[in-house]
């Protein structure tokens, strides 16, 4: 079904979450739709990356990728090999080729346990290692992260932000995973960190031939590291194009709009930089609008946007847009 | 420079706990004109939001502020009674959080927090007052004002509850609007908004606006002028052209390297096992443990801040005062770092 | 540096250790430390204030010869009107110039040595208190974590549980459950338990709930643990600080209840010596005899502390930042 160059690949994944809102006397049951119906493929050895504003899904989709969260209907496939409804023994095992990594490197260790015991927890959650080789390996993962092996003795609360991401990226190399989906790894370091743990990522990639998935709100961030880019919006991706070519002309209005919203570091050419902000703001995920979810927002919508969904179709080789008025 | 509407001398800010005293805000020196946008920038620790918090009284318990003078219009800031600092907060200085909902209180209609807003600083009528807040509500791009007013919090977006509190602090009709990480929380298509919704206001209004973030690129956009702060200490003040055509730290330096994948990266030359943030009582320069260009002097001494130029101040001692030309013939960010940057000593 | 070298290092764990070692060395030592017979019933040595002196019946009902000759010998010496003050010393002197014992914490209503008791009586209500504390722990963190990490319908039985413990009054199932149960020390025991399990189980829960939701826990799941290893490894230990805390108020509490259940003649038999017991014998003569109650009042204070303090103490090294 799939080429052997692909190591993820997910057809029409839709996850849904039911919450539970009660009004007044009056309990009502919300449906929301986190993801609807997502086509994705990601090759081995590139770094894909999700952006998209708060809401657009880009979580829910890379957490359904790796089996983080089970999904709603839909298939998610790891080599070929169907792992939609996984559970148990094979799913577990199967985590230890599929890594994640947390966006709060406060919150992702355990307060109690050493760097050494949380950075070998998937060696002996997996039985690769136990005892002298255990310690050598975790040695050898802080290592690979730039720290020190006598870390392994501390305690989390010892360490910085960035200090305690980088522990975060030595747990999640330690099995060796062949993907790893990196959860807003760096929005929550200060900015003069960032530019060291995107050189640890390329590092770490090259080293041990990863696949990423990378997941920001920070369209900077993405164009330094990221082969591929999908844009999310609304739990659907808009458009799907390789870095250069979407940076450079983006086909969707929203990733025009996402686009023209960053800040650019240079007060000659923002002075005179025409601001076409977006009207509004992103619908709730709980009622998104029918046909194109952009429609609202969108200055080139017409009426057939209202009414029929757009689907992600390739316009070139390898950029795909989901609009009926792309640019 | 007596035209300034605010005018900071020496500020500093201290925790006093159980532990002695541990000053987080040293030697901050700056004015502010008249309808000017200034950026306050700096990462999580530098003590950027602290220094601006002090200058309303509105530190946290068990910090304490000084200063050899803080004048907003001719009051001595840190000298006034609690009472004459609540004339000044909201009405005169106005302050818009990162967080909107916190800043909201969720018990009551969005309509009655600013009307007692505006009553507390105008005697109008309950009936003008909401008519004002119906009116501020449209000026922030709010749709429907009149259903809004009767609307609570949680019944708003993250990015119009933002707006909401920029209404309220826009209610005292203030003269410095301080903008602490206002956008911080929002998604960079309402962030463009709500910075656009600022910046008009205060064309319209001529107030100054202090904009305080951790984001040097948004300041391009808003600033005329850039702090930059590390450590609890200024350690440049420059038009933000200048800061991004030629940022003199080495900090600032860095900042934009790292917003700038084309430039090589500076910060190749940090350690990673040192914290961020530093000690502003720190002995010397607090950058100093993660400066590329670090000598035996910044370890000791902590450069003041001088000025290089007639508009640019910088605290740090490979930036020589002598030479005022060397602002035009530094070549920005890509210029090549020292060589000393690869035998940093890992502390 | 081992667990026990810290909490030696730790200066409340180090207070409430000492003072609960005290404790138990008393209780186990109860035979060779009580002057007196817990148990015997002095009709002419009623209600005798502290430090005063009453006559030894010659044949020592238990056999407890040797301690009561101990002190005999002791006290020998003085004639029996030489400690005798007020009026009591009058009631001592018609026996005359056989062997005197002296009550240093006086005695009770019936004429028990209020010592010998306070001794003896700390074997029942630490086992008590403690085996109820356990008990209860163990019980309620149980319900607490498989309700917190589970959810759904095994948290809605166990919230169900909850509710109606806590809508029950208390006494009430006390006194039908001793009744039914028959009294005694092991029954006594399983009511403390019952009466406050819930407090474990609801803290527990709340706890559980917050940290099932920390990344740690996510990231765990994502590095393929278990749920027993996430339980066990992640959540578990993370609880125990509060666990602590709410251990040291109940075991107060149990000592507490086993007195208020003794006071209403469903708990130990009166005549067992348990401080409990001797709190409620004592109540009638506030006013005339404080002592009776006072002593062991002073004596659940002294012990209540010590658990507090070292509870205190181990929800200060459980904290992960004291951890070196």
């Amino acid at each position: 079904m799939s080429s052997p160059n692909i190591i993820l690949a997910s057809r029409q994944l839709t996850v849904t979450y039911g919450t539970a809102r009660s009004s007044f006397l009056r309990p009502k049951r919300n449906i929301v739709q986190a993801l609807r119906g997502v086509d994705l493929d990601i090759y081995a050895g590139e770094t894909l990356a999700l952006v998209g504003e708060s809401g657009s899904g880009k979580s829910t989709l890379a957490r359904a990728l790796v089996r983080c969260i089970p999904a709603s209907s839909g298939s998610v496939a790891f080599k070929g090999s169907d792992i939609t409804t996984s559970s148990g023994r094979p799913l577990r095992a199967l985590r230890r080729h599929l890594q994640m990594i947390f966006q709060d490197p406060f919150g992702s260790l355990n307060p109690r346990l050493s760097i050494g015991s949380a950075v070998g927890e998937p060696l002996i959650v997996h039985g690769l290692a136990s005892g002298r080789e255990l310690k050598s390996r975790v040695a050898e993962c802080l290592a690979l992260v730039g720290l020190d092996g006598s870390v392994a003795n501390r305690r989390p609360h010892e360490f910085s932000g960035g200090q305690r991401q980088r522990i975060c990226i030595a747990r999640a190399l330690a099995c060796r995973p062949e993907l790893i989906a990196a959860d807003e790894v760096l929005s929550a370091l200060d900015l003069s960190l960032r530019g060291q743990m995107l050189e640890l990522f390329r590092q770490l990639k090259e080293r041990l031939s990863l696949t990423y998935l990378f997941i920001s709100h920070d369209l900077g961030v993405v164009r330094q590291i990221s082969d591929r880019v999908a844009v999310m919006y609304l739990g659907r991706v808009v458009e799907l194009a390789t870095t250069p070519e979407l940076y450079s002309h983006p086909r969707h209005p929203y990733t025009h709009a996402l686009l023209a919203a960053v800040p650019i570091a240079d007060p000659i050419v923002e002075r005179s930089r025409q601001y076409a902000s977006l009207p509004g703001e992103p619908p709730s995920p709980a009622r998104p609008p029918s046909g194109c979810a952009f429609h609202t927002r969108c200055p080139r919508a017409v009426e057939r946007c209202r009414t029929e969904t757009p689907k992600l179709t390739e316009l070139a080789p390898g950029h795909s847009v989901a609009c009926h008025r792309p640019h | 420079m007596s035209a300034a509407l605010l005018d900071v001398e020496k500020l500093a800010v201290s925790f006093v706990g159980r532990a002695g005293a541990r000053t987080v805000v040293a030697d901050v020196s700056f004015q502010l004109e008249p309808g000017e946008a200034v950026g306050v920038v700096g990462e999580s620790g530098s003590g950027k939001s602290l220094s601006m918090l002090s200058l309303l009284g509105l530190l946290p318990d068990g910090a304490h502020a000084r200063a050899a003078h803080a004048r907003f219009d001719g009051r001595e800031l840190l000298s006034l009674t609690t009472a004459q600092l609540n004339a000044i907060r909201g009405r005169e200085i106005a302050i818009v959080f990162q967080d909107p909902l916190t800043a909201l209180n969720p018990v009551l209609t969005i309509g009655r927090q600013i009307t007692e807003v505006i009553r507390r600083h105008f005697p109008v009528s309950k009936a003008e007052a909401n008519q004002r807040a119906g009116q501020l509500l449209a000026r922030v791009g709010i749709p429907d004002p009149a259903l809004r007013l009767r609307q609570y919090p949680h019944q708003f977006s993250g990015g119009m509850r933002q707006r909401v509190t920029i209404a309220m602090a826009l209610a005292g009709e203030p003269r410095i609007l301080i903008a602490d990480e206002p956008t911080t929380a929002l998604d960079v298509t309402v962030q463009a908004e709500i910075v656009g919704l600022i910046q008009s206001l205060q064309r319209q209004t001529g107030m100054s606006v202090i904009w305080v973030t951790h984001d040097l690129a948004l300041l391009a956009r808003i600033a005329e002028r850039v702090l930059v702060m590390y450590g609890g200490r200024l350690v440049e003040d420059a038009p933000a052209e200048q800061v991004f055509a030629s940022p003199r730290h080495p900090y600032t330096q860095a900042l934009l390297a790292n917003l700038r994948p084309e430039a090589a990266s500076l910060a190749q030359g940090t350690s990673a096992s040192v914290q961020a943030g530093g000690d502003a009582a720190a002995v010397g320069c607090p950058f100093a443990p993660r400066c590329p260009q670090a000598m035996d002097k910044c370890r000791t001494t902590a450069p003041p801040l001088s000025a290089i130029s007639e508009r640019v101040r910088v605290a740090c001692w490979a930036v020589s005062p002598e030479e005022p030309m060397a602002a035009s013939q530094t070549n920005g960010p890509t210029s090549p770092q020292s060589p000393q940057a690869a035998s940093l000593p890992k502390p | 540096m081992s667990f026990w070298a810290r909490l030696i290092r730790c200066p409340p764990a180090r207070r409430g250790l000492v003072m609960l070692l005290v404790m138990a060395v008393v209780a186990l030592a109860a035979p060779l430390l009580a002057p007196a017979d817990p148990w015997k019933v002095h009709p002419a040595a009623r209600l005798l204030p502290p430090l005063s002196r009453s006559a030894v019946d010659g044949a020592d009902a238990l056999g407890r010869g040797a301690n009561a000759s101990g002190n005999g010998t002791n006290a020998s010496g003085p004639g029996a009107d030489a400690s005798g003050n007020g009026a009591n010393a009058s009631g001592n002197a018609h026996t005359g110039a056989g062997a005197t014992t002296l009550h240093l914490l006086g005695t009770d209503s019936v004429g028990r040595d209020v010592l010998s008791r306070l001794i003896y009586g700390s074997r029942v209500s630490l086992t008590v208190g403690f085996a109820a504390m356990v008990l209860s722990a163990l019980f309620g963190s149980l319900i607490g974590v498989v309700s917190g990490y589970f959810g759904g319908i095994v948290e809605s039985l166990t919230g169900w549980l909850v509710d109606v413990q806590l809508s029950f009054p208390f006494l009430l199932l006390a006194i039908f459950l001793l009744g039914a149960l028959g009294g005694g020390t092991l029954a006594v025991i399983l009511i403390l338990a019952l009466a406050t399990w819930v407090n474990y189980a609801r803290i527990v829960r709340a706890q559980v709930l917050s940290i099932k939701n920390q990344g740690y826990v996510e990231a765990a799941h994502a590095t393929g643990a278990s749920v027993g290893r996430v339980l066990f490894v992640h959540i578990l230990p993370n609880t125990l600080a509060p666990i602590c805390v709410v251990a040291s108020f109940s075991m107060a509490q149990a000592i507490l209840t086993e007195a208020g259940l003794s006071f209403l003649g469903v708990g130990l038999d009166p005549s067992t010596p348990s401080w409990g017991t001797m709190l409620n014998d004592g109540r009638d003569y506030l006013l005339t005899a404080w002592w009776i109650s006072t002593m062991p009042g002073i004596a659940i204070g002294f012990t209540v502390l010590g658990v507090m303090l070292f509870g205190e103490g181990l929800r200060e090294l459980l904290d992960p930042r004291s951890l070196r």
